[in-house]
């Protein structure tokens, strides 16, 4: 997760974070990190690019978005799903 | 409509990796390029929003000189909705609309596509201050300190504003330069304060030609 983490704050661009700083388990959005809306497109970007995974569904994206940890599940199920 | 004393209270240059604030230079940092020089500007001033890095280059330049014009100023004295922000630039966000057309030939980057307008520029600054007032980003070939008097002039004259940030913020590439002006309608006419005709808009623009 440590690498996710590093291509989150690339991504995002958010430079006073360091991947430490970030929990598994901390919640990206409002209250947690305080990411916006355009960060959660960055976060869909950054599943295409890095990992070559669609979102699916929109609807998704708060479950899948919550924490960097279930962006991980996501990823690992999809990839396994891709090979 | 009664003609109102104007005055800047409050002047901000940066240009060629200097900021300069009422004529007196507060930061530097040459050789630097324009992106770093940037980050330094944030970091020299301490500065808490990391908002701002997401920016882009123009609101970064905007964003910047509105924090350092403001700073030791009493704009809050205001309710919002009296105080406008009135920007110009020859080259509107176009800085930021190739690099946004870079980035579709693979996937498009939406942190660069909501920027790709220049009142972005000015969004950003309201949303830290809270400024409710008449706002507008107009693009000129050329600075023309000569029509920002006289609409500035008017909003002040005819009540729609009793404060107002103007000026200059232009950027291309590494090309850039900025001028903000605080002015205030019957603002303070102390010794610092000059008047806000066009004449001394002008040599504040030229004052840090480099």
């Amino acid at each position: 997760m440590s690498d996710l983490k590093k291509q989150i704050i690339e991504q995002l661009n958010l430079q006073d974070i360091k991947p430490e700083d970030i929990g598994d388990d901390q919640p990206l959005f409002v209250d947690g990190l305080g990411l916006d809306s355009i960060d959660a497109l960055e976060l869909i970007v950054l599943l295409q690019q890095h990992y070559k995974i669609k979102l699916s569904n929109a609807e998704d994206g708060p479950k899948v978005f919550k924490s960097v940890r279930t962006i991980a599940e996501y990823i690992t199920a999809h990839q396994n799903q891709v090979a | 409509m009664a003609e109102k004393n104007a005055y800047i209270s409050a002047s901000c240059v940066i240009s060629n990796n200097t900021v300069y604030k009422n004529k007196q230079v507060v930061f530097e940092n040459k050789g630097a390029v324009l992106p770093d020089f940037l980050t330094s500007v944030y970091q020299h001033f301490a500065w808490k929003y990391p908002k701002y890095y997401k920016m882009d280059n123009l609101s970064k330049l905007g964003w910047a000189a509105a924090e350092i014009l403001l700073q030791g100023s009493d704009i809050e004295k205001y309710p919002p909705e009296d105080v406008g922000l009135i920007l110009s630039n020859a080259n509107a966000s176009l800085d930021t609309d190739t690099r946004y057309f870079e980035t579709t030939k693979d996937i498009a980057s939406p942190a660069l596509f909501v920027y790709t307008l220049p009142n972005i520029t000015t969004g950003e600054i309201c949303i830290r201050h809270k400024f409710k007032g008449e706002n507008a980003f107009f693009v000129f070939e050329k600075f023309d300190p000569g029509f920002l008097h006289q609409y500035v002039n008017n909003l002040l004259n005819n009540d729609t504003l009793q404060a107002c940030i103007c000026g200059w913020v232009d950027v291309l590439q590494e090309d850039y330069k900025v001028l903000l002006v605080l002015v205030e309608s019957n603002g303070n006419a102390g010794n610092t304060a000059e008047r806000f005709t066009k004449e001394n808009i002008e040599n504040l623009y030229s004052l840090h030609n480099g």
